[in-house]
């Protein structure tokens, strides 16, 4: 497992990553935690020519209170966002999600910007920052520019960064007092899901007020279920309600069919799953 | 002689130096000059080599040489098949290096020899082959039609059927007689998955082609045969091959083999004169390391009304894949002898027709055959209890054979020397809880409630400590089964013990530590065990079969009475005594009746000095003995597997795994302890996670452990264990052995579980694994073809 070989260069500031990047020109790969770009690198799936190391930025890492929102610097670890305080207060999905993120070694070293910009369609951080409306802060050439959530996910293992663009960090909104969880499904106990939903609700008086969900490894990239979580607005708080309404979170999935179960069996997981990230969310 | 070792759990000897880092595997070996190399593989599962151009390989940094098949085609022989069953076994040629066609996707095509590993690893892209695509035959039952070849030139892929018939051998009767007419016919056919026996370190090897011999490193269970193997393969006179197996992080079977790349280096490094060193990545282990189990098992079992079993009837296929590796064509022979496990049957067949396929070869996995077997007659004395509407355990225990019954002669032929299933099975059932899960169960049954529950049984033995030579050879083994030892009591009274055994994990520095202890009188400290070195130990038949202290550490405790005879005749010569009054105990020779004694140290120095030894003694206090077993050892044990099963996801849940295993008299608990929970998860992988899949082209799609699952800690339940003591009554500790016990019990105790919590929702099979989407799936289609039987 011996990766080609390849130039290296560990900048202090975003700024200087930029230069860094720019003059590499195309051949030329960001390194996070690594978790994802050595293990293709080792399989020499990827080759880069050359490989910019953002583990000496300090400015990316931690999580910040910005008002009405978090900002979390993209070079935040798995382990950092999963108990991080300011996170288990205003987004717990969050903790919750990167809590199921493979072993302790990986949660260390791997980062919540890395999962994101290398969107595996299994991947456990992007249905819950895409369930929470999150806004993408990218760094470029041309300076800095905002991407929603909705239009950061692409495709398979593709996103809104350009060649050349650094994201640096991700403002997620408070979802303060509301309900999460973070329901994943797997064969053995470290393993990418098979399916997952990352659900919120807001619960008012004994009725579902507000709810947000998305899905896991359901198609190509992660996915809302809208229609799951337009069914609960105002839904009792009751297994039954909930049950009906996540009966609907399949819709307009476009899951793959692999060794872990074919898209039947994925539609089938998403509505099972849904039904129970909501009952655990709400409590109930 | 007062004991004090044998049965004391002892942590292990061997740990410290494990686990803190200091341990030296294969790979850790670094020699002054060393090549490195690294193998260029077919990635087509069958193909003609039109061409191979090395050239630009060869004139890449650092790039000493490149190896084809066409290089080595007059030096490298064809890699050894020792078991041929029959005498008209066909099997194909096995270069190391593939010359005219590749067989299986991951085979050899070239060897790059390089200054450094990254060298050699940059230069395999640049090697250019030219293939010509074959068509591939992957399924057992296509391959048996012969219509698409995996050796075109072998003319069909059936390479040896093998038959065993009670009525035939006189063992029983023929098994028409009970299948005509019988009251009761179970017809099943089971499917037992390819799989990839995963040892946690990777093969390596490493020569040294600078000395007198050629020294081999290697991560290998059997230092001995691969030295003898590579001698023959390879035409080097054997006396000129020394092999060590230094430390070896696991083997379970997968690591009993005369590799490609092991003969691969040798050539390597004879090519160059230089050191070699091939380390294979993970991908390449999965790849090209021997795979186990894959086969289709066919059966048929009779019984009377009342569930009497009157015969099995069983017809295998069995996949090879490309070749035939050391004992590849063996296995399914293996467990022929099984089938009829601990129960009496008056009439039983077997037939095994051995295939070639397009995948990597088959050989020896943790139980070889045993599992097989075990998982099949298991499955049907389940199905039987369904059948007839009766307790599992109540037919299980109107067929087996009774305490009193021992020795008893089983319809296959063999002896079992001793058994008690009653013992086991009570104590298990204890253990268990059965009558109270079995009435949760009910309730959970009744209310309808998501999550079924059912109980799995397993009440199985195994033949293990391979094995009586006289029986191998009989099989057409090429080899023998007996295992050798030396034991030197140095002149500081400290003891050398020197084993033929070649542990890879399993312990026997501790455990022949504590047996040559007690036997000698001496300090567990004190004694030193040796092995892995055929230069060091110089005859052994290694570590497989669950073999070592049954054979292996009756071979050590032969040579320990050996020095305690000879040393009687220096003792008596000492204290002016006849020896028929020395007596030995607690490390001492005593003169009967008096409170004169020697201490065996004191007699060691004696012997060594030799200068005041009775006439015609041979200084030293050494010893060597061989012991050839007489009779296999028949371990046994009753495994009980409550298991959940969510109805909405199709996921397993192993609610509570009991098992009460009868390993005889054991030296060392912990050990046992370990080997049992070590085996339970790779039985229970077999029965939940684990399956090579192939795609149509004949690609392994499991190429990493993103996709090949190997449970780990937290996938495995809190296992009960326990056990009952029958002495096996063929040696003289009255050990059985424990290596392969808790991977042939579990998988039935599982996949029963599994089938008794959703069998009344009309779910009749389900294949291995049983993962969550076949669990699901097997529960959509009992819906769909109308529920409940
Ligand atoms: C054994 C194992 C098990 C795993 N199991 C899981 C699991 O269960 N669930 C799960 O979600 N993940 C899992 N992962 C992946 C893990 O979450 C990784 O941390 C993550 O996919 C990538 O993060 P990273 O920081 O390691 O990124 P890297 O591997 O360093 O980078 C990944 C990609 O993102 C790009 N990139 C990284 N940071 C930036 C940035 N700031 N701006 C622009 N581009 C950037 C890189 O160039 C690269 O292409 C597992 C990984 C391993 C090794």
């Amino acid at each position: 497992m011996i990766p080609s070989a390849f130039d290296y260069s560990a900048p202090a500031t975003v700024a200087e990553a930029l230069g860094a990047l720019a003059d590499a020109g195309d051949d030329v790969k960001l390194l996070a935690g690594g978790q994802s770009l050595i293990p293709v690198m080792k399989l020499r799936l990827a080759d880069p020519a050359m490989v910019v190391d953002l583990g000496r930025i300090g400015e990316l890492s931690g999580v910040r209170d910005d008002g009405d929102a978090l900002l979390i610097g993209a070079m935040t670890t798995h382990h950092q966002i999963a108990n991080d305080p300011l996170i288990a207060e205003h987004v717990p999905l969050l903790a919750k999600a990167a809590a199921t993120v493979a072993d302790p070694q990986v949660r260390h070293r791997g980062t919540f910007g890395g999962a994101l910009v290398h969107a595996d369609p299994a991947g456990d951080m992007p249905a819950p920052v895409l369930a929470a409306d999150a806004t993408f802060i990218l760094a470029g050439p041309n300076g800095e520019r905002r991407v929603a959530a909705a239009d950061f996910f692409r495709g398979y293992f593709t996103t809104a960064v350009d060649d050349g663009e650094i994201l640096t960090h991700i403002r997620v909104p408070k979802y303060t007092g509301w309900g999460a969880h973070y329901e994943k499904f797997t064969r053995v106990a470290q393993q990418w899901s098979i399916v997952a939903v990352a659900a919120m609700v807001r619960v008012e008086g004994g009725t579902i007020a507000e709810a947000r969900i998305g899905l896991t490894n359901m198609a190509s990239t992660p996915v809302r279920a809208a229609a799951v979580e337009q069914a609960l607005v105002g839904a009792p708080l009751t297994r039954e309600a909930i049950a009906t309404a996540s009966a609907h979170a399949a819709e307009g999935t476009d899951p793959a069919s692999d060794l872990n179960g074919d898209a039947a069996y994925r539609r089938h997981l998403a509505e099972v799953l849904t039904k129970r990230a909501v009952i655990a969310a709400a409590g109930l | 002689m007062t004991v004090t070792e044998v049965g004391r759990a002892r942590l292990r000897k061997e740990d410290a130096h494990l686990i803190t880092g200091r341990s030296r595997y294969t790979d850790n070996i670094t020699l002054p000059g060393m090549l490195h190399l690294a193998m260029v593989r077919s990635p087509f599962a069958h193909a003609k080599i039109t061409s191979i151009d090395a050239s630009a390989a060869k004139s890449s940094p650092g790039v000493v040489a490149v190896l084809t098949g066409a290089d080595v085609a007059a030096q490298q022989g064809s890699l050894p098949n020792a078991w041929p069953i029959t005498p008209d076994q066909k099997a194909p040629a096995h270069p190391a290096i593939a010359v005219d066609a590749v067989a299986f996707a991951g085979e050899v095509v070239a060897c790059i020899i390089a200054r450094s590993a990254a060298a050699a690893r940059d230069a395999v892209e640049l090697v250019d082959v030219s293939y010509e695509e074959l068509p591939v035959v992957l399924d057992l039952e296509e391959a048996l039609k012969d219509e698409v070849l995996a050796h075109p030139d072998l003319g069909t892929n059936k390479s040896a059927t093998w038959v065993f018939d009670s009525g035939e051998a006189g063992t029983g009767k023929p098994i028409a007689e009970a299948l005509d007419g019988a009251e009761v016919l179970i017809e099943r056919t089971f499917y037992q998955q390819r799989l990839i026996p995963a040892f946690m370190e990777p093969r390596s090897t490493v020569v040294d082609p600078t000395g007198e011999q050629i020294t081999v490193w290697s991560a290998t269970q059997i230092p001995h045969i691969l030295r003898l193997m590579l001698a023959l393969t390879l035409g080097i006179p054997e006396s000129k091959v020394r092999v060590i197996a230094p430390d070896v992080g696991g083997g379970f079977g997968g690591k009993l083999q005369v590799t490609p790349e092991e003969a691969i280096t040798v050539l390597a490094a004879r090519h160059t004169g230089k050191p070699c060193k091939y380390t294979e990545t993970r991908s390449e282990s999965l790849m090209a390391a021997h795979h186990g189990r894959a086969q289709v098992q066919k059966v048929k079992l009779s019984a009377t009304k009342e569930g009497i079993v009157t015969g099995l009837d069983v017809h295998l296929l069995a996949d090879m894949g490309a070749y035939l590796g050391l004992v590849t064509s063996g296995v399914p022979i293996l467990g022929a002898f099984m089938y009829n496990s601990i129960y009496k049957f008056p009439a039983y067949r077997f037939e095994c027709t051995n295939l070639f396929t397009n995948k990597a070869w088959t050989d020896a996995y943790r139980g070889a055959g045993r599992p097989e077997a075990t998982f099949a007659i298991e499955r049907l004395m389940d199905e039987l209890a369904v059948e007839l509407g009766v307790d599992p355990l109540a037919v299980r225990e109107k067929n087996w054979i009774k305490h009193e019954e021992f020795p008893f002669t089983t319809v296959a032929g063999l002896e079992y020397d001793s058994g008690n299933y009653e013992a086991a099975t009570a104590k298990a059932l204890e253990l268990f809880g059965y009558d109270e899960l079995r009435a949760e169960q009910a309730r959970r049954r009744e209310s309808n409630d998501p999550v079924q529950l059912g109980i799995g049984i397993s009440t199985f033995t195994e033949m293990c400590g391979l094995a009586p030579s006289r029986v191998l050879g009989a099989l057409s083994y090429a080899a023998g089964g007996w295992e050798h030892a030396q034991v030197r009591v140095l002149p500081t009274g400290n003891i050398e013990v020197v084993t033929g055994s070649s542990a890879h994990g399993q312990g026997h520095e501790t455990a022949w530590s504590q047996l040559v202890a007690d036997r000698l009188g001496v300090p567990f400290e004190n004694v030193e065990v040796l092995h892995g070195d055929t230069q060091i130990s110089q005859r052994g038949l290694d570590t497989y079969g669950s073999r070592s202290l049954t054979v292996g550490g009756m071979a050590v405790l032969a040579a320990a009475d050996k020095v305690i005879e000879k040393a009687k005749i220096v003792a008596a010569h000492m204290m002016e005594a006849s020896e028929e009054d020395i007596e030995f105990a607690d490390g001492k020779f005593s003169v009967k009746g008096t409170d004169q004694s020697t201490a065996l140290g004191e007699i060691a120095f004696a012997a060594f000095s030799g200068h005041n030894l009775p006439d015609g003694f041979e200084p030293n206090l050494d010893s060597d003995a061989t012991y050839d077993p007489q009779n296999f050892s028949f371990p046994h044990g009753t495994h009980l597997a409550a298991m959940e099963v969510d109805t909405e996801t199709g996921r397993v849940t192993i609610r509570k795994y009991v098992c009460v295993d009868d390993v005889g008299v054991v030296v060392n608990p912990l050990i046992v302890e370990g080997q049992v929970h070590g085996g339970l998860a790779q039985g229970i992988a077999q029965a939940l996670y684990e399956e090579a899949v192939h795609d149509d082209a004949g690609t392994l799609v499991t190429g990493s452990f993103v996709d090949y699952l190997v449970p780990s800690a937290p996938d495995l339940p809190h296992f009960t264990t326990a056990r009952t003591e029958t002495p096996s009554t063929t040696n003289q500790l009255g050990a059985k052995g424990v290596g392969e016990a808790g991977t042939i019990a579990s998988t039935p105790a599982i996949v029963n579980g599994v089938l008794d919590a959703v069998r009344h929702l009309g779910v009749k099979d389900i294949k291995m694994p049983c993962s969550p989407s076949r669990v699901w799936a097997a529960l959509e289609e009992a819906k769909m073809t109308g529920g409940v039987q």
